[in-house]
């Protein structure tokens, strides 16, 4: 396998995070996905330049990138806000109140899935199921996971997160 | 690692492990550790070094121990008294407790419980007891010990005759006898072949296949181990959700700990079978459960289905002979081998044999993940093994089978659980979701939520599904609007069974089972709506505008 030469978009010291991931997979172009996931990990999102630097790297054709990018709902081309709450809509959770928690998120801060706070402060996500059902509803605020959440529950948990934040 | 220094490394660590008179395990799957489990865990660790006591007592984590609604739970052993809610100030207690040789009440979980006492235990038979980052303590528990017999002692022939011995069908829902499965890709004249793990548990409401690999990751690796053996692959796959974090990290650490240890990679335990494991990594699409669209997207690719046939044991990875079997089928395998495929036959129903893990949900007093023998009837399950459904509220339904099975009322409630009865009740056994719902929900609005599911997860590439789930959610979202008449019902059943017939792919073919079901159990509810009531009271927009 010959090194390709495609060059990181930036001179970002991060961009070594995602040369290393296609490198492990001998710049496979069935690692593409892999690819992917190490982007969003390391950027939070994938931009314009990152699916170009992929897919030349990868030897794609970009379109075949743009594609499986927006094939894969765990992908987004928007950059998420500084905080994310991804409220779970599984089964468990749609029947123990997950349609009240998105309710107040859309009243109190006029978020529907997938949009972001105009001051780029909060991202609001639904995921189909985080496999908590146990503790249903769930909403992870940042990786941290919540359960058996009311609404009001959810209001004060998020005052407090983003109250800390202002601070 | 030979089967001698197996041998040797299960005593060693088996003698180790017995100067220790007590252990505390704390469960550290993702439920209990999202309730607090890793802040417990250091408190009793900081707790049992500040008392001196740690040449008495050691702190373990494990994997899942079942009741996650009454997490984060820590478990005293050798006595195996069970403790719920446990918080950090609780260590101090706890500790005490275990000087004193007694149970600490406040706390305490009845290990008496028909939610313990009516499961049975082959697939989590190491969940909550074996600390899922050691292979040390996996081999102790006789971990690894199938895989080299199967490599010592059997042919692949030997080994996939005892697998067809055991009855096991497919865990993944479908149920299509495994041992078959087997002999089709041995059968196969192909050099090349693979065999693939299908992690990419996408049931809403299931969390089974996530518990197995965060719990016992190396139970699932020697599973495959042995599938390749009896197949003739060198090379597998797991493809999991990305979603679940934890399980890939516990995956990836048991997969470099069992190439270390000489029990994957090159010439394992130095006989000439190799076997590389990788994992690929999901990146949130229902329809990669589908076996076509999730080897489409191992290759890469966006995932979508092609017809089969094909079928992957004749035309899989990159057009190579290709096993896919799911978690659960795969975790069976290693005791299947150890006890003997009729040892195995003797548990569950005619048709269905062995055990199966469940995800308990919903309505219902304690939640988590049970593993019962197959046959067992859906009451017991929900009222027993769950304590029923809390809050005075009545039952009304379980939903089975995630989007694509249905919804089973009371009166079918003494079903036996097995591939069969479940789907003639119009519903299915499904991967293992078990949801069950009071008189507080809505059967047409639970309906409209998995169409919006289906609509939204349809890859878009078969006309029926992609214009059809699309069609179904607006005549269930007109009908809970109440803009609908009398008409609606029979375009729903009309429509339905035009998917089920020409949609390309499983997710299609089943995105109509949650209505037909609903239609056929729970009719009234909908007839109800179009005078413009919820009978559940549920949907504020019931009402006729």
């Amino acid at each position: 396998m010959t090194a390709p030469h495609a060059a990181p978009p930036g001179t970002d010291k991060r961009w070594k995070i995602v040369e290393a991931a296609m490198r492990r997979h001998g710049y496979r172009r069935d690692a593409l996905i892999e690819a992917l996931h190490s982007v969003q990990e390391t950027f939070g999102y994938l931009d314009d330049d990152s699916l170009r630097f992929v897919a030349s790297a990868l030897r794609l054709p970009l379109s075949a990138v743009y594609g499986v990018a927006t094939f894969y709902h765990f992908f987004t081309l928007k950059p998420p806000g500084r905080h994310t709450c991804v409220v779970c809509t599984g089964t468990a959770c749609h029947i123990k109140g997950a349609p009240e928690l998105l309710a107040l998120l859309e009243r109190e801060y006029g978020l529907k899935p997938g949009e972001t706070t105009p001051g780029g402060e909060l991202s609001l996500l639904t995921a189909r199921c985080v496999g908590s059902c146990g503790l249903a509803p769930v909403v992870v605020f940042d990786r941290e996971l919540a359960g058996k959440l009311s609404a009001e529950d959810l209001r004060r948990w998020l005052e407090r997160r983003l109250a800390h934040d202002a601070r | 690692m030979t089967l001698d220094e197996l041998e040797r490394l299960a005593a060693e660590e088996r003698a180790a492990q017995r100067k220790t008179a007590c252990w505390l395990h704390v469960c550290t799957a993702a439920s209990c550790l999202s309730a607090g489990a890793a802040e417990v865990k250091q408190a009793l660790e900081q707790e049992l070094a500040e008392r001196g006591m740690l040449n008495f007592c050691k702190v373990k984590g494990v994997g899942c121990m079942g009741l996650c609604s009454a997490g984060p739970l820590v478990a005293a052993q050798p006595e195996g008294f069970l403790y719920g809610r446990v918080t950090p100030d609780d260590a101090p207690d706890i500790t005490r407790s275990l000087v004193e040789g007694r149970p600490l009440r406040r706390l305490a979980v009845p290990g008496d419980l028909p939610f313990f006492r009516r499961q049975f235990k082959i697939v989590l038979e190491n969940a909550g007891r074996v600390d899922p980052e050691r292979l040390e303590d996996y081999v102790a528990a006789g971990g690894y010990a199938s895989l080299l017999k199967v490599l010592n002692e059997m042919t692949p022939q030997d080994v996939i005759r005892e697998v067809t011995a055991s009855g096991l069908r497919g865990r993944g829902g479908a149920g299509y006898p495994t041992g078959l499965k087997w002999s089709t890709v041995a059968k196969s004249q192909d050099r090349e072949k693979y065999v693939v793990c299908n992690a990419d548990e996408g049931d809403p409401g299931a969390f089974m296949d996530r518990a197995v690999l965060e719990s016992d990751p190396h139970r699932v690796l020697e599973g495959m181990a042995i599938a390749a053996y009896a197949t003739g692959a060198r090379h597998g796959y797991i493809y999991v959700r990305a979603e679940y974090p934890l399980a890939v990290a516990r995956l990836r650490a048991a997969i470099r700990q069992a190439e270390r240890a000489g029990l994957l990679g090159n010439r394992i335990a130095g006989t000439p079978f190799s076997f590389h494991v990788e994992v690929r990594l999901g990146a949130g699409a229902f329809v990669c459960g589908e076996e076509t669209a999730l080897m489409a997207s191992i290759e890469g690719r966006r995932g979508t289905p092609r017809p089969r046939p094909p079928y992957p044991a004749e035309s899989g990875l990159w057009g190579h002979s290709t096993l896919i079997n799911n978690v659960e089928t795969l975790a069976n395998v290693p005791v299947i081998l150890r006890e003997g495929g009729e040892w195995y036959a003797r548990i569950g129903t005619p048709n269905s044999k062995g055990t199966k893990v469940f995800a308990l949900a919903g309505r219902v007093l304690h939640t988590g993940l049970i593993e019962v023998p197959m046959g067992i009837s859906l009451r017991e399950i929900i009222f027993e093994i769950g304590g029923g459904v809390p809050e005075g509220r009545r039952f009304k339904a379980v939903q089975t089978g995630g989007p694509s099975g249905g919804c089973i009322p009371e009166e079918y409630l003494d079903t036996p659980v097995d591939y069969e009865s479940l789907s003639a009740l119009g519903s299915m056994m499904g991967s293992g979701g078990l949801i069950v719902m009071d008189d507080s929900t809505c059967m047409v609005d639970l309906a409209r939520f998995f169409l919006e599911f289906s609509k939204g997860e349809s890859c878009g590439k078969c006309v029926p599904c992609r214009v059809g789930t699309a069609h179904l959610y607006d005549l269930l979202d007109r009908i809970l609007r109440g803009e609908s008449d009398g008409a609606a019902l029979a375009m729903l059943e009309e429509l339905s069974d035009l998917l089920r017939h020409t949609s390309l792919c499983g997710l299609g073919q089943s995105a109509p089972n949650p209505v037909l079901s609903t239609l056929r159990h729970f009719r009234h509810e909908y007839e109800a709506h179009l005078e413009g009531r919820c009978v559940a009271g549920a949907c504020r927009t019931g009402e006729r505008r």
